[in-house]
């Protein structure tokens, strides 16, 4: 935990900051607002953590998120019967996505990179084959509740935040830190590397489905809801000073990672500075980041011979 | 060509002569007074036990380390080497185990790597290649040519190319560090011939093995090394297999051991081993009994960690019997009661940026074990002190390290216990407290098997010692032999000792 420590004071900094420009965001309103704000990158973020923990990277789940909602839109079609069945579908796609990824990753030995830039291409194309660029259906009003009521988003965060801690604590977690600390030991302690990675993977397509559905009743209907989120969850997992190439940092670090982010994306907008700064902003925070961080990737495997 | 430069017939003429070589790493003496000397078209052999100086020493010839004292003449000139281009470019070539080539270039691109010949800026391939097919063929190498990629050749066609390398900067004295070691027995004879025509050119060959009968075959003089320091130098004609072992491992057991198993003390068998094979295993009979330690004894190459590996699961026996049944990977290992505590424990035992007790949970966590005994528990029966379970085991010692890694294996209280060089880098003080350890768990009715590479400790733990060479049992010795008997079976040399 001890790694964790500066990006909690950077995000109590933070809060301070907007609390100072903006007194309402001391008031339970605002507070709350902004916590539905936060939490589809926060859950995104949980998500991701178990990937990159594990030595592996997630790069699909933007498109994912897109795949959720524009899928969620044009089967409900504002038709509130069918709320339910879908929910449980969408959390159906995300985790045979994530299962794919891993099984992809692990058995067929494809770079995770690699996999999951492949499943985020295949995703988008499919999405734009299937809408054309414009999305059709409504959402029904039971689907929409669950981003745009702060109570429920926030209960789903706590949620996600309580299991993700505790999936961290079982024997589970334990080992899956062991495999992308050391993969060969764990290994040879008898650790199925290639189950517990696997599950990272259906892990973060669950993460992606929950987000999607918060993002639906949040953000509205659009192909391009879920763009570059893969890239804002990999920002705040390791802002958390989650170690890129595995067996380091915490969750709570990581999802502290994603209220700081957004903490700061909304501080600039409070002082007025264009949203279209915010990319330029993440760059800096990953590179800086990581440079402060003290990178460690994973040992490239290029040649057979040793120096 | 330069092969019809004439030579004094007599070739006497000494290209190498190192004397008083000393040298210390962190103020612990590595080497000291060495001296040694080579004559041109002579393959004088360095042999030691492991330990015993002879990389260092070749290390400091190649430049790669300065000595601490003495000097280092070649062909009359006293040279120091800051840096092995300097040693290269004096004439001194080494072939290390590990070969330096770059295998996904060409055998040319090898030879000439950093020293390129150029044409108008460019890289002059064609004298590359010709150059290289011209030493090819001096060496009467017609299996591969000088635009094959490296990686598409054998191991043995890659020495070639190596001695190709030294050829090609004019190398007055060639080293060749266990140059064995990776060879198949037929490709042996080969190098044999590659050896012949380097001392034809009058070139100095210094030959490091451990395979004493290659030594006899090869070697002019050989010269004895042992805890760095120079035993003797002799020539090869004037002496046996047994006063060569002798003047290598004549030496005190100066370590303490625990005391034996009694006889009644060893219980039922709890795992045989009948006609085991795998790729590097053939033929293995072998049987561990409750509250007994077996050493295994075996030169490097011999299939000591094979063996271990295979018992586990790690790398499975793909033929004969095995009670329990054979595992065919390393959860049916474990499942099976059998633990291993690899050799190298920062790259196979621990995962380094967990805490004490993630380390010592991680095999009961992998396989769902529940009836687990505290952590607390472990750490005091492993005598870890302190015992800190949240320290991350990174800034633990060597010793305080490979506690850990058993303690991770107490947790599942496995029948079987396998010990791959376990105090290797570990200080004297948890040396003693890791064979008390070991000793314990045998006594309280653990099977454990022990490969060690350092003989006096193999022989001092040991209640019985198993002896491989070349993936097979070479013989079983009983506790408490004489390290030339060990070193004897191991090498193959058995009728001579």
């Amino acid at each position: 935990m001890k790694r964790a420590i500066p990006i909690f004071v950077v995000l109590a900094g933070l809060l301070v900051a907007i609390a100072a420009a903006n007194p309402f965001f001391l008031e339970p309103a605002g507070f709350l607002a902004f916590l539905k704000r936060v939490a589809p990158l926060a859950i995104l973020a949980a998500g991701q953590y178990f990937v990159i923990v594990s030595g592996e990277f997630d790069l699909s789940v933007g498109s994912l998120v897109t795949v959720e909602v524009v899928v969620a839109a044009r089967l409900i079609d504002g038709d509130e019967a069918m709320t339910w069945p879908v929910l449980i579908l969408l959390v159906v796609i995300g985790l045979l996505v994530g299962l794919v990824n891993g099984l992809v990753t692990t058995k067929l030995r494809v770079p995770s990179f690699i996999t999951t830039l492949g499943a985020m291409l295949i995703l988008s194309g499919a999405v734009f084959l299937w809408t054309g660029g414009a999305p059709r259906g409504a959402l029904s009003q039971g689907f929409r509740v669950f981003g745009r009521e702060g109570v429920w988003a926030v209960a789903i965060l706590v949620v996600v935040v309580v299991a993700a801690v505790l999936l961290m604590r079982a024997d589970f977690g334990r080992t899956l830190v062991a495999a992308g600390d050391n993969e060969k030991a764990a290994r040879l302690s008898g650790v199925r590397v290639d189950r517990v990675r696997v599950f990272a993977f259906v892990l973060s397509g669950l993460s992606a489905a929950i987000a999607g559905i918060l993002l639906g009743g949040f953000a509205g209907v659009s192909a391009q809801v879920g763009q570059s989120l893969e890239f804002q969850a990999i920002t705040a997992v390791v802002l958390g000073g989650v170690v890129l190439g595995g067996g380091r940092g915490h969750v709570i670090a990581a999802i502290a990672g994603a209220f700081t982010l957004e903490a700061l994306f909304t501080l600039l907008n409070l002082h007025g500075i264009s949203g279209a700064l915010e990319y330029a902003v993440q760059g800096v925070i990953i590179i800086a980041a990581v440079a402060v961080g003290g990178l460690r990737l994973p040992a490239l495997r290029l040649s057979p011979s040793k120096a | 060509m330069e092969d019809t430069n004439q030579k004094p017939a007599e070739s006497a003429q000494v290209i190498l002569r190192m004397t008083g070589i000393g040298k210390s790493f962190l103020g612990i003496r590595v080497l000291r007074g060495i001296d040694l000397s080579a004559t041109a078209g002579e393959v004088h052999a360095v042999v030691g036990e492991n330990g015993a100086g002879k990389s260092t020493l070749m290390k400091i010839l190649a430049g790669v380390h300065q000595p601490d004292e003495g000097t280092v003449e070649i062909g009359g000139q006293t040279r120091s080497f800051a840096h092995p281009v300097e040693a290269q470019r004096a004439g001194v070539a080494i072939i290390y185990q590990e070969f330096n080539l770059l295998p996904e270039r060409s055998v040319a691109d090898n030879v000439f790597l950093g020293r390129e010949p150029t044409r108008r800026g460019l890289v002059d391939r064609a004298a590359m290649d010709e150059a290289t097919s011209r030493l090819l063929d001096e060496l009467d190498e017609h299996s591969f040519g000088p635009r094959h990629l490296v990686k598409d050749l054998s191991v043995a066609q890659q020495q070639v190319v190596e001695i190709v390398k030294a050829l090609s900067v004019d190398a007055r004295i060639v080293v060749m560090d266990e140059p064995t070691a990776a060879l198949a027995e037929h490709e042996v004879e080969l190098l044999y011939r590659l050896i012949r025509r380097l001392q034809g050119r009058g070139i100095a060959v210094l030959y490091i093995s451990h395979r004493l009968r290659e030594v006899f075959d090869l070697a002019d003089r050989v010269t004895v090394l042992k805890d760095g320091a120079h035993v003797a130098t002799v020539p090869a004609a004037d002496v046996t297999t047994g006063e060569l072992v002798k003047m290598m491992v004549g030496r005190e057991l100066d370590a303490y051991f625990p005391p034996r198993a009694e006889e009644s003390a060893v219980g039922e068998v709890l795992l045989t081993v009948r006609n085991g094979g795998n790729g590097k295993l053939d033929g293995i009979d072998l049987d561990l009994r409750a509250g007994e330690i077996v050493g295994v004894a075996g030169l490097q190459g011999s299939g000591r960690s094979s063996l271990v590996k295979a018992i586990f699961g790690a790398e499975p026996f793909t033929r004969g019997e095995m009670t329990p049944a054979r595992p065919g990977n390393v959860r049916a290992g474990v499942a099976a009661g059998i633990g291993l505590v690899t050799e190298d424990r920062k790259a196979e035992g621990l995962a380094l940026n967990q805490s004490v007790r993630d380390n010592a949970l991680l095999v009961a966590r992998a396989i769902g074990h529940r009836s687990r005994a505290t952590v607390s528990d472990l750490l005091q029966r492993v005598k870890l002190a302190p015992p800190r379970q949240e320290t991350e085991v990174k800034y633990l010692s060597g010793g305080n390290q490979q506690k850990v890694v058993l303690a991770k294996w107490l947790t599942v209280s496995p029948k079987v216990l396998l010990f791959d060089e376990p105090t290797r880098g570990v200080d004297v003080g948890a040396k003693a407290a890791i064979h008390d350890l070991m000793r314990e768990l045998a006594d309280s009715g653990t099977a454990i098997l022990m490969i060690s590479s350092e003989l006096p400790e193999l022989i001092g733990m040991s209640d019985r010692i198993v002896v491989l060479r070349d993936g097979r049992v070479a013989g079983q010795l009983p506790g408490g032999s004489t390290e030339e008997s060990v070193m004897a079976l191991a090498a193959a040399d058995g009728a001579a000792a």
